[in-house]
């Protein structure tokens, strides 16, 4: 691909990430990872506990620093320009850590203005996200009131406020019961059509129900990129893709 | 880079944060309570018999290292713990619009706490002529000096996960900066250290505001240092993104 090709490709591309390396001490969480990601499209970063998606996403969001490699949210350099790329990402980061004593609202207020948002726009933008996610029920109760199920669509509220081209989904069904995570997967797929979706998950048939796209992280790498449109069963596709990864890890040992 | 606006909006949520749970309510309520004890009934104010606030501005520094700190272990101590910085540092905010915005808070209740020790002024006004320089200049040290001990509990709290700890580290430097100029008197020390130990002295430069004397230099020592501990705690949170 010549340079300017890349250039424009980057520029299509709502997250473009390269030769990423982070390590904390002796170890190697992310190693020398490179992918870009589709504007509108849910691509879902698979992988066991353990194998650096979290990390990764912290490193993407800004609240990390990569050792060595780069990374581009919507054209911007988190490295260089780390406020405009946050302006750009709504992040629910995993196990959602939100102010249980706070009420629903409050919380969304304090979210809204630290995007910015003041008076009626503030309010108009905090109406709107608690509508989409469907929170005007608990919308006065304090988030510790609130159902987990409720408690994670606060998490997704606050990372909507501000519009942002892209959402970071940090493993957004964990913990909750069958029909919440029915309810969660139908928010994030609405979400895809309207944002840049990159979400983390370590559950086959979510990702087989969710993304267009997989990237699967074993040990801090990128080991498979698998387009699940195109796969005619992507469930068993990436039961296939798991499988060889650990057939390999046994042959290794 | 700190938009003051973005800085306020930290600061309101700190506010209420600190009415939220007891703590707010809690300072309110010990600082005029323990004034007043230590003033009026622990104190020799009735002995002598004058309408002076000198023991009254005398304590306040040591009430203010216990209280200030108390005001600030939780901000970032607590963030960590619950993971809910992850949160507010993915924000679009940057590091100083955090710190100055959590200081700032914490100082809108310090002010307010300080303000409801006006009581035992007002009583000790009733009972005789009060010299009114005094207590302004007091005053104003007082919030001088209280606003470093929320500097130094903040950054403490960025070092640690744990609220206790900060605040004990934090009391223990604040009586540190204190006692160091009781050191100085110590004339075994060469000249050269005694002047200097004399200078980082809190007190060195509170006494004279409540006497209504209110020196540049005095004034300036003490926003130096909070500044130095605003601007450490910025460090320590930066460098805590390399992981």
């Amino acid at each position: 691909m010549s340079s300017r090709a890349a250039a424009d490709s980057a520029a299509a591309s709502a997250v473009v990430v390269r030769d990423l390396v982070k390590r904390f001490g002796s170890v190697t969480a992310v190693d020398g990872v490179s992918f870009s990601v589709a504007e509108s499209s849910v691509t879902a970063l698979l992988g066991p506990n353990g194998a650096g998606k979290t990390t990764l996403i912290r490193v993407l969001t800004g609240y990390l620093l990569p050792d060595s490699g780069s990374v581009r949210v919507a054209g911007v350099d988190v490295l260089a320009d780390p406020l405009e790329a946050r302006r750009r990402i709504g992040y629910l980061p995993e196990n959602n850590p939100l102010p249980l004593e706070l009420p629903v609202d409050d919380f969304l207020r304090f979210a809204a203005g630290a995007r910015g948002l003041r008076g009626a726009a503030a309010r108009d933008a905090v109406h709107r996200v608690v509508e989409r996610v469907g929170l005007a029920e608990v919308w006065r109760k304090p988030i510790g009131a609130c159902s987990k199920g409720y408690r994670q669509r606060v998490g997704l509220a606050q990372a909507l406020l501000g519009e942002p081209e892209l959402l970071f989904l940090d493993e957004p069904t964990n913990g909750l019961d069958p029909l919440q995570v029915v309810e969660m997967r139908k928010l994030v797929r609405e979400l895809g059509s309207e944002h840049t979706v990159l979400l983390t998950s370590h559950v086959l048939p979510e990702v087989a129900a969710l993304a267009e796209r997989a990237l699967l992280v074993h040990r801090g790498r990128l080991v498979a990129d698998q387009d699940l449109v195109a796969a005619e069963d992507a469930e068993a596709t990436l039961e296939g893709l798991f499988l060889d990864l650990m057939r390999e890890e046994v042959a290794a040992s | 880079m700190t938009r003051p606006s973005r800085a306020v909006v930290v600061a309101r949520r700190e506010v209420l944060t600190a009415f939220e749970t007891p703590v707010g309510w809690m300072v309110l309520a010990a600082l005029p309570a323990a004034s007043a004890a230590f003033f009026f009934v622990l104190g020799p104010f009735f002995a002598i018999g004058q309408a002076d606030l000198r023991g009254f501005f005398s304590n306040l520094p040591w009430l203010l290292s216990l209280v200030g700190p108390a005001l600030t272990m939780r901000s970032w101590a607590e963030e960590r713990r619950s993971g809910a910085d992850e949160l507010l540092t993915t924000w679009p905010l940057t590091t100083s619009e955090l710190v100055v915005g959590k200081f700032l808070g914490a100082a809108v209740v310090l002010a307010l706490a300080l303000a409801a020790t006006g009581g035992i002024v007002a009583t000790v006004a009733l009972l005789g002529d009060l010299d009114a320089g005094a207590v302004v200049g007091g005053y104003l040290g007082a919030f001088l000096l209280g606003t470093c001990a929320l500097a130094v509990g903040e950054f403490f709290s960025a070092l640690t996960r744990s609220q206790v700890v900060a605040w004990i580290a934090a009391v223990a430097v604040l009586v540190a900066l204190q006692l160091v100029g009781i050191a100085a008197g110590a004339e075994a020390l060469p000249e050269a250290v005694r002047a200097v130990l004399l200078h980082l002295s809190l007190q060195t430069h509170y006494q004279p505001m409540t006497h209504g004397v209110v020196d540049l230099g005095g004034v300036l020592w003490l926003l130096a240092l909070t500044g130095g501990f605003l601007a450490a705690t910025g460090l320590v949170l930066e460098a805590r993104r390399e992981g």
